[in-house]
């Protein structure tokens, strides 16, 4: 199971990263959000994966006694989750724009910022 | 101890952008509430800087839970300090906008959404754990999306998209560094995790984790070579705009470096070098990218990269001195590159450009003006006794007492460059004999204004001039409050004690 989360957390990162370089706005935003899911798995991956032990205590014990499936990575994630949708959905409204006000697709041809001398 | 007023100034600026939204569409509603709850949170602001500054650290435990397993929030006095400078900068931006953004903006949510940002700044600044940090800056960074495209000129589009990826591109690398760093010590709260990370015996994958750390922070504060994004963007939104991310949103990174890196990752020798090159080259190539440009933001935005280098020396150099002298520097850039931005608009709104090839005569026309902008370009450039210089002096010293002879070098370079880049500046836009300039229809000129907005433009900037002013002549008082940082910063037991209690006194 890790073996394969680590193999697919790779491939996130590295392809996430890939499609950034790419010259395309589109191909940007699934390299930003293939990067996000890939930081999402990671916090899966190095909480620790424990199956079917979910963290609750006996009504009998006072404690947790056993190895536990650690509750933390996950709310974090799901707050990586929300957090990276609304700033997903953020930058695709963005490109859109762009695209219709520029007519272009194409990242270099971006550089009216560099032309304002005014 | 739990002092849950020490998020007041968060709730306050929450409370705030509610309240306009409910006047959406009232602009001048939304003008006047803007001035009365800026004023206000200064007003919170210095009484929470008051208190810390008398009563040592404060800490809030968020719903009681006991550190390391809540949600802390932190009160020392570097935190204090950056509230109180934002709530500064925000007051004079907030001010400023009611004179300088159009009402086509305003009814776009401008006002809410600034607050929004403020109220992500005190955040940033105050809480103790690592994620929440995250979402701090998450909230800090969606805010300043929707300012900087707000208006959807083409430039700012184009700028946006730039600002936009590098930002969700330092947020997924700081999303990662916290990861692994929860992979490797088990705690989110940043003073536990400084006894935890001291304590991993693997410390390759520390430092791999501190590279990550300071890549993601790198990116957000524009330090070589990652600062690309900043002179792209940041002349595009509307004067006020660029201001409050000038003054503060770079400077927010710079704060989470300075934390990381004297809290949890003490610099070894690699990452201490590594630091004092990034410095040398993020000053070099701040300098001469200033000298090159004549858009005047375009100017500040180069000077910006430039000035956090000296920040990011005195945190390379590591000893109490050198700290301290990157905390006054913090202090006097934060209000002086946000006076610089206000000042650029209302040069914009009386001539129409910020070409400093075209501008020219402001001196002899307005020399009141010109005198009152001479206090922000001088401090920049560090001439004594401004703000500028107490800083420099102190950077300086802390390098010559470890033999960084190459750092002094560049800083005595960059200081050189700044002051070149100010001289041309002053010389071109201030001394220059005027060019008549073609009227732009759509430039609302200054003397078009009513004289409500004319003073929202220039009141502003007088308080920022007059902060600067007080940085540089009562230094003394600065300095006192920059060692006493940079002591808590070095030797973080009061800061550990205050959160963990009275674990940390049994190791």
């Amino acid at each position: 199971m890790e073996l394969i989360l680590v193999v697919i957390i790779g491939l996130l990162y590295a392809s996430g990263i890939y499609m950034m370089l790419r010259r395309s706005m589109v191909k940007l935003i699934i390299g930003l959000i293939l990067l996000g899911n890939g930081a999402n798995m990671l916090i899966f991956l190095l909480g620790r994966i424990v199956k079917g032990k979910p963290p609750i205590i006996d009504s009998t014990a006072k404690m947790l006694t056993e190895i536990y499936a650690d509750p933390v990575p996950q709310a974090l994630i799901l707050t990586a989750i929300v957090i990276s949708f609304g700033l997903q959905s953020f930058a695709i409204i963005l490109v859109k724009r762009a695209y219709k006000i520029t007519q272009t697709d194409d990242l270099d041809e971006l550089n009216t910022t560099d032309e304002i001398y005014e | 101890m739990n002092n849950p007023y020490i998020v007041l100034p968060v709730i306050f600026q929450l409370l705030t952008s509610v309240l306009l939204m409910f006047f959406w569409y009232r602009v001048n509603a939304q003008r006047l509430i803007t001035i009365i709850c800026s004023i206000i949170s200064v007003g919170i602001a210095t009484w929470l800087f008051k208190e810390v500054y008398q009563n040592g650290i404060l800490t809030m435990q968020a719903g009681e839970w006991q550190a390391p397993f809540g949600i802390t929030f932190v009160a020392d006095l570097f935190s204090t300090t950056m509230v109180l400078l934002t709530a500064i900068s925000g007051m004079a931006v907030g001010i400023f906008s009611t004179g300088s953004i159009r009402n086509a903006r305003l009814k776009f949510g401008y006002f809410p959404i600034l607050n929004f940002l403020l109220m992500g700044l005190h955040g940033a600044f105050l809480t103790g754990d690592i994620f929440n940090l995250y979402v701090w800056f998450e909230i800090i960074i969606i805010a300043s999306f929707v300012l900087i495209t707000i208006g959807g000129e083409k430039a700012q589009i184009e700028g946006a998209i730039k600002y936009v990826t590098m930002n969700l591109l330092a947020s997924a690398i700081f999303l990662t560094a916290i990861a692994i760093l929860y992979g490797l010590a088990g705690s989110l709260n940043m003073a536990d995790l400084s006894i935890q990370v001291a304590e991993i015996e693997n410390r390759g994958l520390v430092n791999v984790v501190a590279i990550l750390f300071l890549v993601g922070f790198g990116i957000k504060s524009a330090i070589f070579p990652l600062y690309f994004w900043l002179p792209a963007s940041y002349h595009t939104p509307p004067p006020a705009i660029s201001a409050v991310f000038g003054g503060l949103l770079t400077k927010v990174g710079v704060y989470a470096l300075l934390r990381i890196f004297t809290l949890i990752f003490i610099p070894d020798e690699f990452l201490g070098n590594l630091l004092i090159v990034l410095a040398c080259m993020t000053i070099l190539s701040g300098g001469l990218g200033a000298i090159l440009q004549v858009n005047m933001r375009k100017i500040f935005s180069y000077l910006i990269v430039c000035h956090i280098g000296f920040m990011l020396a005195g945190l390379g150099i590591y000893t109490e001195l050198a700290i301290m002298g990157a905390i006054f520097y913090l202090i006097h850039d934060i209000i002086v590159k946000t006076n610089l931005f206000l000042a650029s608009g209302l040069i914009f709104k009386l001539k129409g450009t910020l070409n400093i090839e075209k501008l020219g005569g402001l001196y002899k026309k307005y020399p009141k003006f010109s005198l009152l902008i001479a206090i922000p370009l001088f401090s920049l450039a560090g001439i004594p006794p401004l703000s500028g210089f107490w800083a420099k002096v102190f950077l300086i010293e802390g390098g010559y007492k470890e033999n960084e002879w190459m750092l002094i070098g560049f800083i005595i370079l960059g200081s050189f460059l700044t002051l070149w880049v100010i001289a041309k500046l002053w010389s071109e836009v201030f001394w220059k004999d005027a060019v008549d300039l073609p009227k732009k229809i759509n430039v609302k000129y200054f003397h078009e204004l009513k004289p409500f907005k004319r003073w929202a433009m220039v009141i502003p900037i007088i308080l920022l001039a007059g902060t600067s002013l007080y940085i540089g002549l009562a230094a003394e008082h600065i300095i006192v409050l920059s060692k006493q940082i940079a002591a808590e910063l070095i030797n973080p037991t009061a800061y550990l004690d205050a959160v963990l209690g009275i674990k940390s006194q049994t190791p």
